[in-house]
């Protein structure tokens, strides 16, 4: 170990976490490998370590021979002012060599909150901040993840964004870097080569102008860049990597369990769901499969918890089947099998019943919207009445915490849609003391809200973010109408939600506003102790920008967006035509019941698999 | 069913790995391994493991001892090798058999508390810092419970001492209570840099040597 490290880690909060020498962390030999590659997780480690996907791509990096990938994570303010004060340059956890030095630092960025964290990583890397000015191949600065959909606001810091799953395409890029440093090629002609490869955004060959306005005028490819960067998706989930051998962590983490990825993709369609709907298709793993991941994950890794993830688990189509191979192993070896993301219907909380035996951990659902007919404008296709069955069945079944999640301000809301939800608690209160069987126990019942955020590649990427004072009314409003004693009503901060909305379809001017911003001091956004949307106002205010145009402005149809060169396979056309339906409050069945005809089929060359 | 007492050496990478997450950490060693561990009876039946003497977290050790209970008989022999294949860098079992001893009979712990000097070590330091803790009584302040600051006299708890100087580097070997009550060997530097602050290290480092009994043969 370091020892300018060993001084600084009594100090800190949580020193395991800047350690590595987990169980199953990937250590090679140094004069053995050519190319290095350090993967960062523009958050914390505890936060990091729970992402299957990073670790799906840690597995697929270190199975390149002559590849090594090491983790690199944010660290917690205490630890940056140490390693700033002594001088130490941010480290990956394998090796403890410095960032600076690796060839290639990729971040994998899932929300847009983490883009301050992503530039202080590179800043306590010593690293120039912008592409522009690292001029060499190597360090290689590049990022993948659904942030990345609109990567604009990235755009001047990053060399190259990956758009879709990274399994096949991240080793495609090391590869072509290879290739490019084996061949001494300058860092413009591997950026038009890797431009090439089917996914691969390279913002410096795409030159945006803009109307008077602000709003783009064109985007125009240089150099041979295709027109629409099309995102990559893996087509076979039972070929697809799998991390059966992954890295316990010494310590705890947010999700500290096997992730059994179920399937990807989501057949609903909730209208304002961006992962609904740049992960199309959906996609399953074969029961047989999973049974098979399970048990050997369990038995690597020593966890006895195991979760099922996925979008909207209820829907994997052999859901019982598969819980009935997990269960027996799960008995015998003491493992608890969690399945979150259910749907509020009947059929999930018979299995939630089975599952769940002694514990009975609080169960959360989202009806996200207070009326049906905001609902069904949503496409948001669960029924009050499917949800006060799931509440009988959860209180006569011995659950006594419920957490409900609501969002306001969704298109076409009105105050009856947010007097709904109060009733929809009131209604709740009432199962609880018709059903319970146990009402010692009391009920908790949350209420929960958060101020919608409209996003790319949704039917709603069109829409103005309701105003802040609007989004005070109604939460006041709420907040008035919830009487019932057992109910706890939380709403979100405002602020962040505010700075979601304006990164999540900003362009790239914002570039410079995240730097005066990070120089400000912001750099853990994603925490709320650590948010000051001040700063960003500040620096707003700084690059003669103002936030309200990207966050509160509702888009034109012709409109080009930020986003415009970039394609997840669902077309605008089909999106518009969602969103014309949500002010019919007119529902689309989902994939499953009725193609619907987003443009994803392409992905499977015509029709989409939907069992 | 059998009692079975694992000694273990923690180090390097591993020393930041706190007591509770070292507690998970084995439990997910043996399932890996494929060892059942008995588990309590009743409601939340948890495995039956304890550590006989929990380590400070930045401490290293060559003598952990940890105790569990096993559904099969068995000695031990050969387990060390085999859960380590299955250890966090920086943890390493070095044998495995069947306690004779009770943890109680653990009266002292052998020590090593490195004082780091980056400007060179202080003349004279090692005869001060000796004439200190061998004194008639060594006072230092320490949190209790119930938070506040009392005055315990840490002298009685010292059994043994002997420095070595190298360069940079003052090494206190001791020998010092381990419990009823007992003192985090950390307390010898603390003391130091109480009552000679001009003699203040810039890092100190504990391991942990040995484990002894009242009599100060080895603990096993
Ligand atoms: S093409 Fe049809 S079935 Fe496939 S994802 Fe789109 S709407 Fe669903």
């Amino acid at each position: 170990m370091d020892q300018r490290l060993e001084r600084i880690l009594p100090r800190v909060q949580k020193p395991a976490r800047y350690t590595g020498g987990e169980y199953n962390a990937v250590m090679k030999d140094k004069s053995r490998v050519d190319t290095r590659f350090a993967f960062c997780f523009p958050d914390t480690y505890e936060i990091g370590m729970s992402n299957l996907g990073f670790r799906i791509l840690y597995g697929v990096l270190n199975q390149m021979p002559g590849v090594w990938c090491e983790r690199v994570f944010t660290p917690w303010p205490d630890m940056e002012e140490e390693l700033r004060r002594n001088h130490i340059p941010l480290y990956a956890l394998e090796s403890g060599d410095p960032v600076g030095e690796f060839d290639i630092i990729g971040f994998s960025v899932g929300y847009e909150m983490a883009y301050t964290a992503m530039l202080n990583m590179l800043d306590l890397s010593g690293l120039p901040l912008r592409a522009e000015d690292r001029p060499g191949l190597t360090p290689l600065v590049i990022a993948g993840g659904t942030a990345m959909y609109n990567a604009e606001p990235v755009a001047d810091f990053i060399d190259l964004a990956l758009i879709g799953e990274g399994e096949d395409l991240l080793p495609e890029v090391v590869e072509l870097y290879r290739r490019a440093r084996r061949e001494n090629w300058d860092k413009p002609r591997f950026l038009r080569a890797a431009a090439e490869i089917q996914g691969v955004y390279v913002p410096s060959l795409y030159n945006v102008s803009y109307h008077e306005d602000g709003t783009i005028a064109a985007i125009t490819p240089l150099d041979g860049a295709p027109e629409k960067v099309v995102k990559r998706v893996v087509h076979d989930m039972d070929k697809s990597y799998y991390p059966v051998k992954t890295i316990v962590p010494s310590t705890e983490i947010v999700h500290d369990r096997v992730t059994l990825e179920v399937f990807r993709g989501c057949i609903r369609g909730c209208r304002f769901c961006q992962a609904g709907y740049v992960y199309r298709p959906v996609r399953c793993r074969s029961r047989e499969q999973l049974a098979e991941y399970a048990q050997a994950s369990v038995q690597d890794s020593g966890y006895q918890e195991m979760t099922l993830s996925s979008l909207s688990t209820s829907d994997y189509p052999e859901l019982v089947g598969l819980c009935d191979d997990l269960e027996a192993f799960c008995g015998k070896n003491h493992v608890n099998l969690s399945l979150p993301s259910l749907r509020a219907d009947n059929f999930s909380m018979e299995l939630m019943q089975r599952l769940q035996k002694g514990r009975k951990a609080g169960l959360t659902f989202a009806p996200e919207a207070g009326t049906q007919r905001l609902r069904d404008a949503i496409n948001k296709n669960v029924t009050e009445e499917e949800l006060t069955e799931s509440l009988k069945t959860a209180f006569s079944g011995g659950w006594s915490g419920v957490k409900l999640y609501f969002m306001l301000g969704l298109p076409t809301e009105t105050d009856e849609d947010v007097l709904g939800i109060a009733e929809m608690a009131n209604h709740a209160v009432h199962t609880w003391r018709e059903y319970a069987s146990n009402k010692n126990r009391g009920l908790r019942l949350t209420v929960s809200t958060s101020w919608f955020v409209p996003k790319p590649f949704t039917a709603f990427q069109w829409e103005a973010q309701i105003s802040r004072a609007e989004y005070e009314r109604r939460v006041k409003l709420l907040r008035e109408a919830i009487t019932a004693k057992a109910v706890t009503y939380n709403w979100h901060d405002g602020d962040t939600s505010f700075l979601e909305a304006v990164l999540a379809r900003g362009d790239r001017r914002l570039g410079r506003v995240l730097e005066a911003a990070f120089r400000r001091g912001a750099k853990l956004d994603a925490w709320s102790d650590y948010f000051d949307l001040s700063r960003w106002l500040e620096a707003f205010d700084e690059c003669g920008l103002d936030p309200e145009f990207y966050a509160c402005r509702e888009r034109s149809r012709e409109e080009i967006f930020p986003w415009s060169m970039i394609s997840c396979y669902v077309s605008d056309d089909y999106l518009w035509r969602q969103r014309e339906l949500a002010y019919q409050s007119v529902t689309t069945p989902d994939c499953r019941t009725r193609c619907s005809g987003c443009g994803a089929n392409i992905v499977e060359g015509g029709e989409c698999h939907r069992g | 069913m059998g009692k079975l007492r694992l000694l273990f050496v923690k180090e390097g990478r591993a020393v930041y790995i706190s007591h509770l997450d070292l507690l998970r950490t084995f439990q997910r060693v043996f399932l890996r391994q494929g060892l059942v561990l008995r588990h309590s009876q009743g409601f939340h039946p948890h495995p039956i493991i304890s550590f006989a003497l929990p380590l400070s977290v930045g401490q290293a050790s060559d003598c952990e001892i940890l105790d569990f209970e096993v559904n099969e008989d068995m000695d031990g022999a050969g387990l060390p090798e085999a859960l380590n294949a299955f250890m966090p860098e920086g943890i390493r079992a070095v044998d495995c058999y069947i306690p004779v001893r009770p943890v109680r009979e653990l009266a002292r712990l052998r020590c090593r508390v490195d004082l780091v000097y980056d400007g060179g070590v202080p003349e004279g330091a090692a005869e001060e810092i000796k004439k200190l803790l061998l004194g008639e009584s060594v006072v230092i302040q320490k949190r209790t419970k119930r938070k506040a600051m009392a005055d315990i006299d840490i002298r009685p708890m010292l059994h043994s001492l002997d420095i070595l100087e190298a360069p940079g580097l003052l090494t206190l070997e001791a020998v010092v209570s381990a419990q009823n009550p007992g003192m985090n060997p950390a307390l010898l530097a603390a003391a130091a840099e109480v009552h000679l602050p001009e003699l203040a290290a810039d890092f100190v480092r504990v391991r942990r040597l040995e484990m002894l009994d009242e009599k100060g043969e080895i603990f096993r």
